[in-house]
């Protein structure tokens, strides 16, 4: 080849040196546009490349009972998860960690399923680790890199089965409850508070959760807590003070008859505060913590005793003659009648009004009575009068004005309505022809279309204890100034309440039918009862309301119970109710709790009960 | 002291090539600075330290070897290199980051790749072909024996399959019959059966692009011969047409990679994770990068082959567009240094041998550099004197010492 001429050199290298800055040129506008046009961007997303948000469970709030006893807290539990992986990385972990967890087939393939459909989230193997596996897995580490260890708070009931019902359980936040409005803000895996007052105070007790940033390669691995962003901690919820007396509510449950399904609601009369609520049988909301066990929810489910079934404030009873007290409170403060009267028919053990002809449940009759007497025998026929003089239409006007129709306003999430004639038009809707005026027979004995829950009969007894007005019954100590005002009052003066208490006085009077329930150390007044379930062929359920106080005081407690099918109010209920009052009053008191409490129980042991009868005039 | 006059006779060039090995040896050490630190990367730097050190001899030994020599010993050296990749084909195996790739021969504890051998010999061989002609060649018939001469390395290379060294071998075939005085129309021609195989993925363009290459030749063709005008024609049709089988014939990373350069969202887990992870690594280096050794994306494994054909995104993340520009610079001080020694050079051979090495550095500096930030297709293909790899070092350097020797002998 002849050499070429340097022009022609010059030529060529002058077109290649052109080529070759424009390709450089090149280059650097791409790298330009990328890092300095769009550097913003792809900066962002290294960041969420590489980092990892996981929020921090927060505490809930710890509730306290009336004496700052703890009933809700919380203990760490620890959770093992995986970070997000392939499958098969996750399958090979989990392979690992079976034999170390005591994980069954079965789940592992559960495990993987659920990691298919949420890719993004890390998979939680464990919710309550046991702290020695927690322990061998923080050892080996290094062997278990996509193992997540973490600690969350983990809530406990210190009272067990006693409030089951009353404080509700904690699980996680659902599917279906994170579509709520009432969970706007909730994320997943959350745990909330699902009935009872867990779920009533939710909002308060909750906090806030905080967050965390991790850092992770690209395989997932942590690598190491990400300092640079400011992680937030975790707020805790608001404590939650109640009125519940926490030893109390033990007591019942230890006393309450072990077969026997009922209630027990303690009202505390100064200020309608629920010293007590329970309901049998009950379940152990620490059961439901970190998941129920599929088995134990299918059987409590499936139990026929209905043990999920809060009996005290949504069970519904006919009151019986317990509300015989409400018929008289109505008569008194029409004015239609008067505490010293004598009804102009005696009991003769039944009673004719038009064609009809209604029984005592005491055949022989009662003869004579007079209010306090009336109430002291439960007497049918003096009621029946009772009845006819207030008449259906002020009966039914004046029961839904005390509120026999409406909910109690206890801060539970659910609450049954009573069932109580609103209107006249209350038969026209359910049977389809308008009442008959004997139907005020049926009303005035706490029979007929009237079922009632046995906090509604223990608020309602809550007013007769007080000056005839009564709170809404709170389980928590509300936070505002002044406590809630009265609901509603009986309209009715100081002498007609104390006639009417005076009659409650001879129901544990020697001769009354709770006198065998009657306190060494405080004045117990009540009503028994006993409702008959339909047809009157099932064995009958058992009422006791009691109002009890230091002698010579006002009253301070309210207790009602009922039993299902327990038959006898005076033989069943009114001893647990009897017993709870002092059990509530010797402590407030500080009078040992450990001696002997009923009339009842010292005729039982055979130890001389002196106090008996204190304060009572015998009943003819 | 003769051998070190010759050593620095072209201070430019061996300087720009020393400050290279010297960057790309800090940079290989910071790809090893892992969160969790791998086998791989680790210590590779020492390894390229010790690699910069025997290149460094080979560069030595080369300079010190007579002009007549190397222009004697093209032709033994091409048809070694010939029997060497043929024998890759037979006994190759793949190593390090390009496991897919058997383009390596073990002979004991050594292995080396003899696709760099064929490299310096490819250059050597035409540029020995290309000196012996008198006048530049004038037609498409004058081409054929040079592109024969580069196809069939090229051919054995493709079968590796590796083709990124196989765009080498096309980058310095043009470059070398471009300073031979080709006129750039018919080395346009040369390259339309390539541009028609590109074309071809969509019909309607690949038609259009036809039809104006046909006008085109009827409006040169006083230059050109039928014969010539009718194998560009047939060469185009032809490739317009294997493109669906050659497509079809593809490893199917190898497609995957095309399809990810066209939109790397279609497999972002898979196919489309390096170029996704390169892109957020240079992207999030900014104006002044994060700092040496500090690149998150590297720390944290996102990035693949981050020592090897990916060390350019490590350079972006850590040192930033100015570290970008710095780098680009050192590389177009380089091959711009190429260029002004082939000027200079009176030497037919030698200056066919500097272009040939102009060729085969600026393709692999503009697809690898350009392959990070999506400019190209992604291609297993190294950086010039900056990524790990021995042989590669190796034949960087002794191609520096072949420009060196070669430019001084005038």
């Amino acid at each position: 080849m002849k050499i070429p001429q340097l022009v022609v050199r010059r030529g060529r290298a002058r077109t290649a040196a052109v080529v070759l800055a424009v390709m450089m040129g090149v280059l650097s506008v791409a790298f330009f546009r990328a890092q300095v046009v769009r550097g913003t961007a792809w900066a962002l997303q290294s960041e969420s490349n590489r980092l990892r948000v996981l929020p921090i469970p927060a505490p809930r709030g710890t509730i306290f009972d009336r004496y700052g006893k703890v009933i809700a807290d919380n203990v760490p539990s620890y959770s093992v998860s995986l970070f997000p992986a392939p499958t098969d990385s996750l399958r090979a972990s989990l392979r690992r960690l079976q034999p170390l967890l005591g994980l069954e087939d079965g789940f592992v393939e559960q495990l993987l399923e659920q990691a298919r459909t949420d890719r993004r989230q890390p998979l939680l193997v464990v919710g309550d680790a046991e702290y020695e596996d927690v322990a061998t897995l923080e050892e080996l580490r290094a062997e278990f890199p996509d193992v997540f260890l973490e600690m969350r708070p983990k809530r406990r009931y210190t009272a067990g089965p006693a409030l089951g019902h009353t404080l509700g359980y904690v699980g996680e936040i659902s599917q279906d409850e994170l579509e709520l409005p009432t969970f706007e803000g909730y994320e997943q895996r959350m745990v909330i508070g699902k009935d009872g007052l867990e779920r009533q105070y939710e909002g308060s007790l909750q906090g806030m959760q905080g967050v965390r940033y991790i850092e992770v390669d690209a395989v997932g691995r942590v690598v190491g807590s990400f300092e640079g962003q400011a992680a937030a901690p975790a707020l805790p919820g608001r404590d939650l003070q109640l009125n519940v007396d926490l030893d109390l509510v033990r007591y019942i449950h230890e006393i309450f008859p072990e077969d026997r399904r009922g209630a027990v609601v303690a009202l505390n009369v100064a200020d309608g505060g629920v010293l007590a609520l329970y309901s049998a049988p009950s379940f152990d909301p620490n059961d439901f913590v970190g998941g129920i066990d599929r088995g134990l929810w299918e059987q409590l489910n499936r139990d026929p005793t209905r043990p999920l079934f809060n009996r005290a404030v949504v069970g519904r009873y006919p009151p019986a003659s317990t509300w015989k007290v409400a018929a008289a409170a109505i008569a008194l403060k029409m004015g239609v009648l008067e505490p010293g009267e004598v009804m102009p028919a005696p009991c003769t053990g039944s009673f004719r009004y038009g064609n009809d002809v209604r029984r005592c449940w005491y055949p022989a009759g009662h003869g004579h009575q007079d209010l306090a007497g009336a109430l002291a025998h439960s007497c049918n026929v003096y009621f029946y009068q009772v009845g006819v003089r207030i008449g259906l239409d002020n009966l039914v006007r004046e029961g839904s004005r005390l509120g026999f129709a409406e909910p109690c306003g206890v801060d539970l999430p659910v609450e049954s309505t009573g069932v109580f004639p609103a209107t006249l038009g209350f038969w026209e809707d359910r049977y389809g022809f308008p009442p008959t005026e004997n139907e005020v027979l049926s009303l005035a004995i706490g029979q007929g279309p009237n079922d009632q829950t046995p906090l509604k009969m223990a608020q309602f007894y809550v007013a007769l204890a007080r000056d005839g007005t009564a709170p809404a019954p709170r389980l928590a100590v509300s936070r505002a100034a002044e406590p809630p005002g009265p609901d509603w009052s009986l309209d009715l003066n100081g002498e007609d309440l104390e006639a009417i208490r005076e009659g409650l006085r001879q129901v544990t009077a020697p001769g009354g039918t709770a006198f065998l329930s009657t306190l060494e150390h405080w004045d117990l007044i009540g009503k028994t009862g006993t409702a008959q379930q339909g047809l009157g062929e099932e064995p009958a359920h058992a009422w006791f309301v009691g109002l009890a106080g230091a002698w010579g005081g006002r009253p301070e407690i309210v207790v009602a119970v009922i039993i299902e099918e327990g038959v006898s109010g005076s033989a069943a209920a009114a001893p647990i109710a009897a017993k709870a009052a002092d059990f509530h009053l010797r402590r407030k008191y500080g009078i040992p709790t450990d001696t002997i409490q009923t009339l009842r129980e010292h005729y039982q042991l055979g130890v001389p009960a002196p106090w008996a009868g204190r304060g009572r005039r015998e009943t003819e | 002291m003769r051998w070190f006059r010759r050593w620095a006779v072209d201070v430019e060039l061996v300087g720009v090539a020393l400050a290279l090995s010297a960057f790309g040896i800090a940079m290989i050490f910071s790809a090893g600075v892992l969160n969790v630190p791998s086998p791989v990367t680790q210590g590779a730097w020492l390894r390229q330290l010790a690699w910069l050190a025997i290149s460094l001899l080979a560069f030595t030994a080369v300079v010190q070897v007579k002009p007549a020599w190397i222009e004697w010993v093209a032709v033994p050296v091409f048809l070694v290199a010939v029997v060497l990749l043929g024998l890759t084909l037979a006994i190759g195996t793949g190593a390090g980051t390009a496991e897919g790739v058997e383009g390596w021969i073990e002979v004991g504890p050594l292995r080396f790749q003899p696709s760099e051998v064929a490299k310096i010999a490819a250059i050597l061989g035409l540029a020995r072909l290309l000196s012996a002609r008198d006048e530049p060649p004038a037609s498409l018939r004058d081409l054929l024996a040079p592109s024969a001469l580069i196809a069939v390395p090229l051919g054995l290379v493709v079968l590796q399959p590796d083709l990124g060294t196989a765009l080498a071998f096309v980058g310095l075939l043009f470059a070398a019959l471009y300073w031979a005085g080709t006129p750039p129309l018919l080395l346009f021609l040369l390259a339309s059966p390539g541009v028609a195989l590109v074309l071809s993925f969509d019909t309607r363009i690949w038609s259009a692009y036809f039809i104006a290459l046909v006008g085109f030749l009827y409006i040169y063709r006083y230059r050109l011969y039928l014969a010539e005008s009718m194998t560009v024609v047939l060469g185009n049709l032809a490739a317009g047409t294997i493109a669906l089988p050659l497509w079809n014939s593809l490893a199917e990373y190898q497609r995957n990679r095309l399809l990810v350069f066209l939109d790397p969202a279609l497999d972002p887990r898979g196919a489309g994770w390096n170029l996704i992870q390169s892109k957020v690594a240079i992207g999030s280096g900014g104006l002044l990068g994060k700092g040496f050794t500090q690149g998150t994306q590297k720390r944290l494994d996102f990035l693949p082959e981050q020592h090897t054909d990916f060390i350019f995104s490590v350079v972006g993340e850590e040192l930033g567009f100015l570290g970008v520009l710095g780098a680009i610079v050192l590389f177009w001080l380089l091959l711009f240094r190429l260029v002004r020694l082939a000027e200079r050079s009176r030497d037919p051979f030698a200056g066919l041998v500097l272009f040939g090495i102009f060729g085969t550095w600026f393709v692999h500096i503009f697809v690898n550099v350009g392959m990070t930030v999506g400019l190209v297709p992604i291609t297993g293909i190294p950086l010039p004197f900056v990524s790990y790899g021995g042989t590669f070092l190796l034949s960087c350097w002794t191609m520096t010492g072949l420009a060196v020797r070669l430019a001084g002998e005038t």
